[in-house]
């Protein structure tokens, strides 16, 4: 047969072998269908460790306890028991090497984020003891007079 | 057509129509409870009890620390929501800055940048509703990846792969709950992984051990003696926007009508 038949024939196999060629260097090694098969499951396997590596900032209070067992038990009798250090001493990260100190936060915006009195009647929001954050005592901070670790007895009123 | 086959007809289309009716099956965690030979021994579920929940959104200050979002960003892979129900039948709903800073207003966010005050006699029910990624058990928003990028694991939590992803947002739109945004900083999808660092050594998620009063829990599905998964398989649960057929592995204790 002629020349001329072959020619585009030709051209159009080159097309496909190059598209090949670039599939097989630019889609990475282990991408394919895994456990959740075609639909769910068409990913990159390595993609998952790579989530597994980050990093964990919030320690649990089970990691403050294995240093300042005397903190956590001072807090245990309290109501306030049932809060993770973390959620005011801010996150440990690589405490305590780096940072060597952590920043309590002791604004009144973070007592007030549960003791702002609400009228919710379906929540149990409305369960705890609240106050009207413009009027009781506006602008201080709630530490001056409560004791966070034992919130029920007023320390040092003045 | 005579009387024969109009009939004939008939028969076929109402026998045709009525195959598909076990797959208006919804919601049956038992299915996934299945040890399935050769299988997966974990299937990561969640459980919000939306009475517990006081909207006081330490869980979003702690998910968007421990999952390296920008502070200030208005996104967050988990939010709270505040519903408020008045007695004129009128449901507020809002969730300023994802419930980030907590509710410590009675003043409800209005979308029009304006805010509201419902007189305490006025409000008929008001609650909070924590939610988060449902790592659906059929996830439309995996359906959709042209790329591959997003893809669910074999323990049931759907991931973005930050490097497949090209920014399209094709699974911000098909996911019915919202729950994807794009990521500020590196422009691809971002979502709820479940904490996937964390829950993969044996810990808890962030939001779960910020939670001081258990309105959060994570649980093993495949697991028939996780407390989690006890709750689940006895007692009265529901999940968000069942008709769409997702299957959504995030159960609600306390759910309310006008919550959707």
């Amino acid at each position: 047969m002629n020349n001329h038949v072959f020619r585009p024939l030709y051209l159009a196999l080159a097309i496909v072998a190059l598209v090949f060629l670039a599939r097989y260097l630019l889609v990475p090694k282990d991408f394919g269908a895994h456990e959740r098969g075609y639909m769910y499951g068409w990913h990159r396997k390595g993609n998952e460790n790579e989530w597994k590596a980050v990093t964990v900032k919030y320690k649990t209070s089970a990691y403050c306890k294995e240093c300042h067992d005397d903190k956590v038990a001072g807090i245990s009798s309290s109501s306030h028991r049932f809060i993770a250090c973390e959620n005011c001493h801010g996150p440990a990260l690589g405490h305590p090497e780096d940072p060597m100190k952590l920043n309590v936060d002791t604004r009144r915006e973070l007592c007030l984020r549960c003791h702002a009195f609400l009228p919710y009647p379906s929540s149990g929001r409305s369960a705890i003891r609240g106050i009207d954050p413009e009027v009781h005592y506006p602008g201080k901070q709630c530490s001056m007079c409560h004791n966070p670790h034992n919130p029920r007895i007023p320390t040092s009123r003045s | 057509m005579n009387r024969r086959e109009f009939l004939k007809n008939s028969i076929t289309v109402i026998a045709g129509l009525a195959v598909p009716l076990s797959a208006l099956e919804f919601i049956n965690p038992k299915e996934l409870l299945a040890d399935k030979p050769g299988g997966e021994k974990v299937r990561w579920i969640f459980l919000v009890d939306t009475q517990k929940c006081v909207g006081c959104g330490l869980c979003v200050m702690a998910c968007k620390a421990e999952n390296e979002l920008p502070y200030d960003a208005d996104v967050s892979r988990t939010w709270v929501e505040r519903y408020v129900v008045t007695r004129d039948g009128n449901t507020l709903i809002d969730s300023p800055k994802e419930g980030r800073d907590g509710y410590t207003s009675q003043k409800i966010t209005m979308g029009d940048g304006t805010s509201r005050n419902v007189r305490p006699e006025d409000i008929e029910k008001a609650f909070f509703v924590p939610k988060l990624c449902n790592q659906c058990e059929n996830p439309a928003c995996v359906q959709v990846c042209p790329l591959g990028a997003t893809y669910q694991t074999q323990d049931g939590v759907v991931l973005v792969d930050r490097k497949m992803c090209m920014g399209c947002g094709y699974c911000i739109m098909a996911c019915p709950y919202a729950a994807r945004f794009f990521h500020p900083v590196y422009r691809t999808a971002e979502k709820c992984t479940f904490c996937y660092h964390r829950i993969t050594k044996g810990m808890k998620t962030a939001c779960v051990d910020a939670c001081s009063f258990d309105a959060r829990r994570i649980g093993n599905l495949r697991d028939p003696n996780d407390p989690v998964t006890k709750t689940i398989m006895s007692g009265r649960i529901g999940v968000l926007r069942e008709e769409y057929g997702t299957k959504p592995q995030v159960y609600y204790l306390g759910l309310s009508r006008e919550v959707k």
